[in-house]
């Protein structure tokens, strides 16, 4: 099957109940299997300004190259699969051109984002993130984080300072240890995972996760894991709910069959005809 | 701005101390920041290491211990108000960003300068520890207003308060539902949580949410949307009233407000 056969991907994104303006952004392409969020931050609107470029620049370039290419390529120095390497060099190429503008335009200084993003292919997940918007998944009735925030209270946790029970009542949320357009240089973290039929992928900013308790999104997933777009409003209701105070952006990716890229020239030939 | 211990004994305060410092010890001996000359007292009691908002008690292996709200504590998370006591003297921890005077500050997402080009992300797993010191290290090189690269997001907007502390939204008057047909007949179900499931998976589900301002009744699945009252609903959510009869998959159910 076809990846933009095999998943359904439903999004929505809201400014909250506090804020004037939409900082996030998001963007999805089903035919190269592409999900993209990103929450920016910069005075004026230089918060959607760095969103805007990190999303467009990453789905577009990536969905471009996907066109004659297959993710599953592999880089012969490195070794690396294309599916890989495309979200990493895109992020970073992101990264460049929101470091560039802030560095030529005054309104523009110190912007940056966060991203998180999920590309589908081969029966796999390549997922590359920055800064602290997550990707979640629901296996079963199971929810797990699948990213690890880049932020000061996640590194508190992981050097045992604080509990992850404590850290809700931590003040130093939304600390950003890494960003995109911040620094001349980023590194993403990227991971492949294997995806299973029936899995939902959750990509959200921190307007869900902040306002939202885990146990509420996984109830919400796994009874609403039918109609993903009732998933997607019940879970900015929650966050608006909840005080609303950030923007909240949130997609869901359902894995509804297999998604394996053909292997032997037979298939290929088929595959090639089905074109 | 800072927070501080105010240090009492017997209800009479003696001092107060502002944790300006990233580690501020508490003991007997004068080469700690916070000294009480008492037998009780250990040469070096406990320290209190504070990074930006937060600050964490620590015991350094007294003798005699500490408590923080009348539990004897090795280590603990400081919360406003908190009292911890050694021996007969009290210390309370008052932090003001409670009070919500700047509660924008942190409601912001804020860059935490961190050396980006070293952080390969495998080497940065393996070294936790490592990577954690440093960004303390950065943190408190300078004060906090300094240490965090401010991009400022946007326009004023009203003060909230921060969501470490806000009280949570009003939860409407408890609920449940009671089956009033088929073999659970007389079953009651408390609405206890934010979202409880109705019928069955690929028949028809509903899901009851529960929000500040009430109960709603929501389609999810099935071709059979549930009825209210013998009204069919559409694909909106629709707000229960006291009393309201559901019925979904063949099953009725009441729904009540519980006194």
């Amino acid at each position: 099957m076809k990846v933009a056969d095999a998943i359904e991907i439903v999004s929505q994104t809201h400014p909250g109940m506090v804020r004037s303006h939409n900082e996030d952004s998001v963007a999805l392409d089903a035919a190269c299997g592409l999900v993209v969020l990103a929450d920016g931050m910069g005075g004026y609107n230089a918060g959607e300004v760095a969103s805007g470029i990190a999303v467009s620049v990453v789905a577009t370039e990536i969905c471009q190259r996907l066109q004659d290419a297959s993710p599953t390529d592999r880089d012969e120095a490195s070794g690396e699969e294309l599916g890989a390497q495309l979200l990493r060099d895109n992020i970073r190429k992101a990264n460049a051109s929101i470091f560039q503008a802030a560095q030529s335009q005054p309104q523009y200084a110190g912007m940056g984002t966060t991203i998180v993003s999920g590309l589908f292919y081969d029966n796999r997940v390549v997922v590359g993130h920055v800064g602290d918007s997550r990707m979640y998944r629901l296996r079963g009735e199971t929810l797990e984080t699948v990213t690890r925030d880049h932020s000061l209270l996640q590194e508190q946790i992981d050097g045992g300072m604080i509990s992850v029970e404590d850290a809700r009542l931590s003040k130093n949320k939304n600390l950003v240890t890494r960003a995109v357009g911040i620094d001349a240089e980023v590194e993403p973290e990227i991971h492949v995972h294997d995806v299973q039929v029936g899995d939902i992928y959750l990509l959200c900013s921190d307007g869900l996760n902040d306002m939202v308790e885990d146990e509420d999104i996984q109830a919400t997933l796994y009874a609403m894991q039918s109609n993903l777009p009732l998933a997607t409003e019940q879970l900015i209701q929650m966050a608006n709910d909840n005080g609303g105070r950030d923007n909240v952006s949130v997609i869901l990716v359902k894995v509804k069959g297999e998604f394996a890229v053909p292997r032997g020239w037979l298939a290929k030939l088929y595959d090639w005809f089905r074109k | 701005m800072a927070a501080k211990l105010i240090l009492s004994m017997d209800g009479a305060v003696l001092k107060e101390y502002p944790l300006n410092k990233e580690r501020m010890t508490i003991g007997r001996k004068a080469h700690n920041d916070i000294v009480i000359d008492n037998l009780a007292v250990s040469g070096e009691h406990a320290a209190v290491v504070t990074i930006l908002h937060d600050s964490f008690l620590e015991d350094l292996d007294s003798t005699n211990g500490l408590e923080v709200n009348g539990t004897p504590t090795k280590k603990h998370f400081l919360q406003n108000n908190d009292l911890i006591e050694i021996g007969k003297y009290k210390l309370k921890y008052v932090s003001s960003q409670t009070a919500q005077t700047n509660t924008d500050d942190f409601e912001k997402t804020m860059i935490l300068r961190a050396p980006v080009r070293q952080a390969a992300p495998m080497a940065e797993k393996s070294d936790v520890a490592a990577s954690f010191m440093k960004t303390q290290v950065n943190a408190n090189a300078t004060p906090p207003s300094g240490a965090v690269e401010r991009t400022g997001k946007f326009d004023a907007h009203p003060p909230v308060a921060p969501a470490a502390t806000a009280a949570p939204a009003p939860t409407p008057q408890a609920a449940a539902v009671q089956i009033l047909t088929g073999p659970n007949t007389g079953k009651e179900l408390a609405l206890v949580k934010n979202l409880t499931t109705l019928g069955k998976p690929g028949v028809q589900v509903a899901v009851l949410t529960r929000r500040p301002h009430g109960f709603f009744i929501t389609h999810v699945e099935g071709a059979n949307h549930p009825m209210v009252n013998g009204i069919t609903l559409g694909d909106q959510p629709h707000q229960l009233n006291d009393h309201d009869v559901i019925e979904l998959a063949g099953v009725k159910m009441e729904f009540y407000f519980k006194g």
